[in-house]
C-alpha cells in the first residue's frame, strides 16, 4: 500500500430533497508519474490513484478514470442530485491494487 | 486586485515612497471556515519605528486564487499534513513508550496559543528556542525518540498542527530579558547584504515590498503564515527552508535549516510579525 494515503471528503449533513449540492474529495497519494528517475537513474515505477467512483444508495453518480500526468493529492470536486436520504460511497483504486472507501450519509430536510 | 483604492489611500495618509506604488497588497478580508476572522494587517510593533508602518501578511500579496485555497480547511491542502501529525501526535514512540499525546492530551487545549509565542527564550536551557526544537527536546528526553532533523517532513508537519492550535492569534513574540541578544543578532542579519546580488533582507521585504522582482510579487517576509504550503513543491516548508531558499537567491552560500543564525532570524522576523495572526498552514506560490 502506497504509505500515508487517508481520503477526506465533503458533503453537506440535509439537502432539499431533488437538490444538487456540492461534493468534494480529496485523497492525500503521491501520485507517481512512472516518468521520473531515482538517484541511480533507474525509472520509479508508477504508482497513481486510476479511477474514483461515487454512488449514492448503490447508483453511479461519477466514474473518473485517472490519468498519470494528475498531481498529487488529487482533488475532485463535483456535483449530484440528492433525490432521498441516504448514504454516498466514495472509492478510490489504488495501481497496486489496493482499494480505499469512505462513506457519508445525507439527511433530507 | 483594488491596489489603486489603496494607493489612493495611502497617498492620503500622506505615506511615502514603499507603499505609494504600483502593486501593493490587496485589501480583501480574510475569514476561514466562513467563522474566524483573521488579522492580516496591523499597527507596526514599535522597534519597527521609522522601518514599517503597518505589517501585512504576506496573503495579501497572493492572487485571488492562491488567496481562495487558504479560506476553507478542506480546501487548503495543507491540512493533509496536519491530519498527518495528529496521527504522529498520537502515536507512541521512543524508549519510554509515550506518545505526545499522552502528557499534552488534546493539542486543541494544551497548544493554543503556543505557536503565536515562538522562538522563545528557554530559561533552563539557557538558548532561544524555536518551535521545532522544543518538540525535539521534548522527543529526545521525554520519550526517549530520536530528534527529527531540521524542517524535515515529519517536523514541520507537528510544526503545523500545533500551528493551526493558535490560528488567529496575534503573534506575541517577546525580544527582551535572554532573547535580547539573539534578536540583536538577528536583526544584524536581516539588514546584512549577501551574494553576488548583495541583497539583505531589507532591501526586498522592507524597500520594496508590493514591488515585483521579475514575476514575483514581493510581500514583507512575515512569518506569521508558516508552516506554508507553497504551490510549487505541493508540501509544507519551514521557515528556515524558505531563509534558505532566499539568501541563495542572493548568489550567497545559505546557512543550514538549525543553525544558529537562522534561529536568530526567525526569532527577529518573528517579531517583526508581532500583531499579526497565526496562519499556519498557510498557502502560498
Amino acid at each position: 500500500m502506497a504509505s500515508g494515503v487517508k481520503p477526506r471528503v465533503k458533503v453537506p449533513k440535509k439537502a432539499a430533497a431533488g437538490d444538487a449540492i456540492t461534493i468534494k474529495t480529496l485523497i492525500s497519494h503521491k501520485m507517481e508519474s512512472g516518468q521520473r528517475k531515482d538517484g541511480d537513474g533507474n525509472i520509479i515505477p508508477r504508482s497513481i490513484i486510476n479511477r474514483f467512483t461515487c454512488d449514492f444508495n448503490g447508483q453511479n453518480v461519477i466514474d473518473v478514470t485517472l490519468e498519470a500526468a494528475i498531481s498529487t493529492n488529487p482533488y475532485i470536486e463535483f456535483e449530484s442530485l440528492v433525490p432521498e436520504a441516504g448514504e454516498f460511497k466514495f472509492t478510490w483504486y489504488d495501481d497496486d491494487g489496493d482499494v480505499y472507501d469512505t462513506t457519508k450519509k445525507i439527511a433530507i430536510g | 486586485m483594488n491596489f489603486k483604492a489603496l494607493t489612493a489611500i495611502a497617498l492620503v495618509a500622506g505615506l511615502s515612497a514603499p507603499l505609494a506604488m504600483a502593486g501593493g497588497a490587496d485589501d480583501d478580508n480574510m475569514v476561514i471556515n466562513g467563522d474566524t476572522d483573521m488579522t492580516t494587517k496591523a499597527a507596526a510593533a514599535a522597534h519597527l519605528d521609522g522601518a514599517l508602518d503597518e505589517v501585512i501578511s504576506g496573503w495579501h500579496f497572493r492572487s485571488d486564487e492562491t488567496q481562495q485555497l487558504q479560506l476553507d480547511d478542506f480546501d487548503n491542502p495543507g491540512m493533509i499534513f496536519v491530519d498527518k501529525a495528529m496521527d504522529t501526535w498520537n502515536a507512541a514512540e521512543g524508549t519510554e513508550g509515550k506518545a505526545c499525546a499522552d502528557c499534552h492530551d488534546d493539542p486543541a487545549d494544551s497548544m493554543a496559543g503556543v505557536r503565536a509565542t515562538y522562538p522563545k527564550w528557554n530559561e533552563a536551557a539557557g538558548e532561544v528556542r524555536t518551535l521545532q526544537m522544543q518538540v525535539n527536546d521534548c522527543r529526545v528526553n521525554q520519550m526517549g525518540a530520536e530528534a527529527w532533523k531540521y524542517d524535515a517532513g515529519t517536523a514541520v508537519d507537528m510544526e503545523a498542527m500545533i500551528s493551526v492550535q493558535s490560528r488567529g492569534m496575534p503573534m506575541n513574540v517577546a525580544i527582551d530579558g535572554g532573547a535580547a541578544d539573539t534578536w540583536a543578532k538577528g536583526k544584524e542579519l536581516y539588514y546584512t547584504r549577501t551574494g553576488q546580488l548583495e541583497l539583505s533582507c531589507a532591501n526586498c521585504h522592507e524597500d520594496n515590498y508590493g514591488n515585483y522582482i521579475r514575476a514575483d510579487h514581493l510581500s514583507q517576509g512575515q512569518t506569521n503564515g508558516f508552516p506554508a504550503y507553497r504551490l510549487k513543491n505541493a508540501k509544507l516548508n519551514g521557515v528556515h527552508s524558505r531563509f534558505k531558499g532566499c539568501v541563495r537567491d542572493t548568489r550567497a552560500e545559505t546557512y543550514s535549516p538549525g543553525s544558529a543564525e537562522f534561529i536568530a532570524l526567525e526569532l527577529y522576523v518573528a517579531s517583526r510579525g508581532n500583531g499579526l495572526a497565526v496562519e499556519g498552514p498557510s498557502v502560498r506560490n
